[in-house]
């Protein structure tokens, strides 16, 4: 028997087709794939974890054994590979392009970071173990808390805060203390408008009273307002520097010296210290306590909203107020000054801030960042970081409103305005979604309040110049086309893994979690 | 610079754009006097990959790691098996490397999780809600407190002596400025209940108090019935708010909702985190729908898009810091987000037939070894009913004991001198943990080895 060869094989050459919009079956876009929810899929019989047996012993419960059904869906190891891949695809990252979101420094994770914080001298040791185990935890702590001193140029610094928030928190408590200490009753913070929600709402948290202080025509501080306002009931100041609008506060060490004056004391947020690390210490400014946000100038990774890592450096005078705990030289080694050893060593101290010793995991990877730069590369990293910020402003500034262009350079983020898009009915949220579908994540929106429809546009020192171009070119193209024919612009994003969602109706009637009743 | 993609020629053509003669001119804004001509002093320069790895192995090795001991250490923080897979999961750089998902059409990922992770708390701890998480599970319970204080307009807050007292303390050093009175006593070790006395926070609460809070399972290991409290708080109109510290638990024992707890918040660490010296963890934080819009921290929910399809967002912020400033329920922006990740992928591997035994096997090796060691010469188990976790009573002071079994190699728990330094009565009192990466081996070098520092 013979058959006849099939020799024609498959078609290689292009046929034309209608290009008609295709439904399919599955609701799948071929690389875009639609991924059910955990309690869709899987099954509370199914589990990708094998156990050893359990021993046949006699509970010890008390009689209060869970019995009911608990209503969590398992899944096997393919299976749970396969959803969190899956749904890992329907995000954007700084590992897939440039991210410029103003304020939140998203730059490039080094690896080795990653490979170091998983050693398991770091990652498998408890918080409680005998100091005489984990010296070398807390030699890194050490090392780490010695790096960030000398590059803030301040005397001391607190590293158990969770991130940048926890951190205000932190210097907030300090100054308490500090007042407390001197029976001084005094509770008004001063906060410019243009500071992150954060610090009004750290001060307030720890029973302080917020009043706003005006920004001036160059987005600085009013220096003026402020010397006015100043006076025996104000505690502190609160002023982030270089400030929320990416430029540098000039006056600082002039407020500094004034609120001292008068008794208060300078807390300074450090979000944007990616713009002058190595080049500029705050402890020259007069500042009695900045946090730093590890998973911003130091590279700890974002991870989709957190975890963070917020040391909080201090002047002397705040230092003995500092939290508990915190590493300490002996002549046998280091020491952890916890409640046991607090009344000997740290009298003052205001006390504990979270349950254990902070965030280790981002310790060892922001000194693994540290250690790679070292104070030359720190230098390079701020100057990079300017550098790009400035080209874009110096790139766009034509087209894009730039409400402090003319004021000189910003620092390591360039703000703009949409006030170029009057008379179009479009606004900033529609320039970022449209850039959302031209492959970038938008910058930040609406932040700092104090211009109208803010784009804040910070691409730090990881990018490359080719990114910067093709970053400007999208966005004087997008631009460009919104002023020809607005109307087109107001549905983006159309390729995004979804078109615009309705944040009201996820208000108006919340639904924060599965309900089995949902299931199809 | 490995990090740094800018060659010269581009910064040359860069300034060039600008309009600027050198990068010195772009910080014309900082004072003479804070100008620092070079790189700063007392830090050593850049360094190769291999010369920073040399560095840090060299101090990771000064450590005794938890798997390479026999290892019982708990008290908030517990060694259990993280399946590879999570690692796998959380290294995936569209989760590892994202923001907040404050632009949810290209975040949906990190929102699916969210939305999922938020569904399996609710239903661990037996609440109708869960929020996005906490810092970890201390600053997550002194959230509580301050929520309970909104809701009902109350000053006082009750704090059972069987709470982690450095839970306990995170709270008294926010209270101490904020005038909310705290109530918190000193644990006694009454033969089968150590840790606290049910009946007597009953006693104390009046028409002031906002809330009691209780651990369950409590510092000491000791498991109680919270039903009668919480009734009693009802009836006071205070809230219960009940702490987590083993999350793991609550595959065995009932969950605070079905006891009556108002909110319920935990530590998140024992799935998906590891031990990591302390951090970064998982705060949990769950409660009643009806006083969701009082919560701390983001919240994730469920809405359509333009086209109709499914998708989530971030969802009632009019109660954080970003729109609300100093009047928003708390000032944490960013949480633990890629811990949460993990917590979730852990639990979705377990599933609930895989918590189930995962409990289970925790529960039974923990009274297998409790009763070894409650045999050895001087020691008393004090526990009746408990999860995990159990308290010997040494008859000497513990402290000394704990580091002598380390030098033999035996991590074998957590003394009371170091959680409570000041009470001498409770000096003799070590708190061991059993999970289910204890072998029986480990077993033996611990009889052994207390046996011995006991004799
Ligand atoms: C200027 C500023 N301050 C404070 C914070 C708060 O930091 P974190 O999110 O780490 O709590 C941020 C972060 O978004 C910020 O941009």
């Amino acid at each position: 028997m013979s058959t006849e060869m099939n020799n024609v094989g498959r078609p290689t050459r292009l046929v034309a087709g209608t290009g008609a919009a295709v439904e399919t079956f599955t609701g799948n876009r071929a690389l875009m794939l639609e991924e059910p929810l955990l309690f869709e899929r899987g099954s509370l019989d199914t589990s990708g974890v094998d156990l050893p047996p359990v021993p046949p012993v006699p509970d010890r419960l008390g009689g209060l054994a869970r019995d009911a059904v608990i209503g969590l869906p398992g899944f096997s190891e393919p299976e749970a590979v396969r959803h969190y891949t899956r749904l890992s695809r329907q995000n954007y990252a700084i590992d897939l392009g440039i991210f410029p979101l103003g304020s939140c420094t998203m730059k490039h994770n080094p690896r080795l970071n990653e490979k170091m914080a998983r050693l398991p001298g770091f990652a498998d040791i408890h918080p409680l173990q005998p100091q005489s185990t984990v010296q070398g935890a807390l030699e890194l702590i050490d090392v780490l808390a010695d790096w960030l001193m000398k590059l803030t140029g301040m005397p001391a610094v607190a590293m158990s805060p969770k991130a940048g928030a926890h951190g205000e928190l932190c210097g907030m408590l300090a100054i308490r203390a500090a007042l407390d200490a001197r029976n001084d009753p005094r509770r008004v913070v001063l906060v410019p408008e243009s500071a992150h929600g954060t610090n009004p709402a750290t001060a307030a948290f720890c029973g302080f009273t917020v009043e706003n202080i005006p920004a001036n025509a160059r987005g600085r501080v009013d220096l003026d307002a402020m010397l006015a306002r100043l006076g025996p009931d104000v505690a502190a100041v609160m002023i982030t520097n270089p400030n929320t609008c990416g430029l540098f506060e000039p006056d600082l060490k002039t407020i500094s010296d004034a609120v001292h004056a008068v008794g208060g004391y300078v807390y300074c947020d450090g979000a944007n210290f990616n713009a002058i690390v190595g080049r500029v210490r705050p402890g020259d400014l007069g500042v009695d306590a900045m946090h730093i946000n590890l998973h911003k100038t130091f590279s700890t990774p974002h991870g989709g909203g957190g975890p963070g890592s917020g040391p909080v450096v201090l002047s002397a005078a705040l230092a003995p107020f500092a939290p508990i705990p915190f590493v300490r030289k002996t002549a046998n080694g280091l020491e952890l000054v916890e409640e046991d050893t607090a009344g000997t060593h740290a009298a003052d101290s205001f006390g504990r801030m979270v349950a254990f010793h902070g965030q280790m995991g981002m310790f060892v990877r922001a000194l693994a960042y540290m250690m790679s730069h070292g104070a030359d590369g720190l230098r390079q990293v701020a100057e990079d970081a300017v550098l790009n910020a400035n080209y874009i402003l110096a790139s766009l500034k034509d087209l894009y409103t730039a409400p402090f262009a003319s004021s000189g350079p910003c620092m390591h983020e360039a703000l703009f305005s949409d006030d170029f898009l009057d008379g179009t009915g479009l606004s900033t949220i529609d320039l970022a979604k449209a850039l959302i579908d031209e492959g970038f994540h938008p910058m930040t929106m609406y932040f700092p309040l104090v211009v109208h429809g803010a784009m804040l546009v910070e691409p730090t020192e990881t990018e490359s110049k080719a990114n910067l171009d093709q970053l400007i070119g999208a966005m004087r193209h997008v631009a460009t086309q919104m002023l020809a024919d607005p109307d087109a612009w107001r549905a983006a994003p159309h390729f995004a893994p979804r078109r615009r969602l309705d944040e009201t109706l996820a208000a108006r009637k919340p639904v924060l979690g599965f309900k089995d009743s949902e299931a199809a | 610079m490995r990090y740094l993609p800018l060659s010269t020629a581009d910064r040359s053509a860069m300034l060039a754009t600008i309009g600027a003669a050198s990068v010195d001119d772009l910080f014309a804004d900082v004072p003479a006097e804070a100008v620092l001509d070079g790189p700063i002093a007392g830090l050593p320069n850049h360094a190769s990959e291999m010369a920073v790895e040399r560095a840090l192995v060299k101090m990771a090795g000064k450590n005794k790691t938890a798997s390479t001991n026999p290892f019982f250490v708990g008290c908030g923080a517990y060694k259990h098996h993280v399946p590879a897979s999570v690692d796998m999961v959380i290294q995936r750089g569209e989760f590892l490397t994202a923001y907040t998902p404050y632009q949810p059409e290209i975040a949906q990922g990190t929102l699916q999780v969210l939305f999922e992770f938020q569904t399996q708390v609710a239903r661990l701890t037996g609440m109708e809600v869960a929020n996005a998480s906490m810092y970890d599970g201390s600053t997550a319970m002194t959230e509580a407190v301050f929520m309970a204080r909104r809701i009902t307009r109350r000053p006082k807050c009750i704090v059972s002596a069987g709470v982690h007292p450095h839970y306990t303390s995170v709270l008294k050093t926010l209270t101490r400025f904020t005038g909310d009175l705290v109530e918190a006593g000193v644990p006694t070790f009454t033969p089968g209940a150590p840790g606290d006395d049910l009946a007597s926070l009953i006693a104390q609460i009046d028409a002031d108090t906002s809330c009691v809070v209780v651990q369950n399972p409590n510092l000491f290991g000791h498991i109680a019935d919270l039903t009668p409290l919480a009734d009693a708080c009802h009836k006071a109109g205070a809230l219960l708010i009940v702490v987590v510290t083993e999350i793991v638990s609550l595959g065995a024992i009932k969950s605070p909702g079905e006891m009556g707890a108002d909110i319920v918040v935990g530590e998140g660490q024992s799935l998906g985190a590891g031990l990591l010296f302390g951090g970064p963890y998982l705060g949990l934080f769950a409660c009643r729908e009806k006083h969701v819009r009082q919560a701390p921290g983001r919240l994730c929910g469920e809405t359509v898009d333009a086209s109709g399809k499914r998708g989530f967002v971030l969802t009632l912020s009019t109660r954080e810091q970003h729109i609300r400033r100093e009047k928003a329920t708390s000032n944490i922006c960013t949480n633990s987000g890629l811990i949460a990740l993990a917590f979730s992928a852990h639990l979705s591997l377990l599933g609930e037939k895989g918590l189930r035994h995962l409990a289970a096997l925790n529960h039974a090796r923990a009274v297998q070894l409790a009763d070894r060691l409650a045999r050895v010469p001087g020691v008393t188990l004090l526990n009746g009913p408990f999860f995990n976790e159990f308290t010997l009573d040494l008859g000497r002071e513990a402290r000394p004991v704990v580091r002598k079994l380390a030098e033999t190699g035996v991590l074998g728990g957590v003394s009371m001198g170091r959680l409570w330094p000041t009470e001498k009565a409770l000096a003799g009192g070590m708190i061991v943990a059993v999970t289910e990466t204890a072998t029986d081996e480990d077993f033996d070098a611990f009889e052994d080895a207390l046996d011995e520092v006991m004799a």
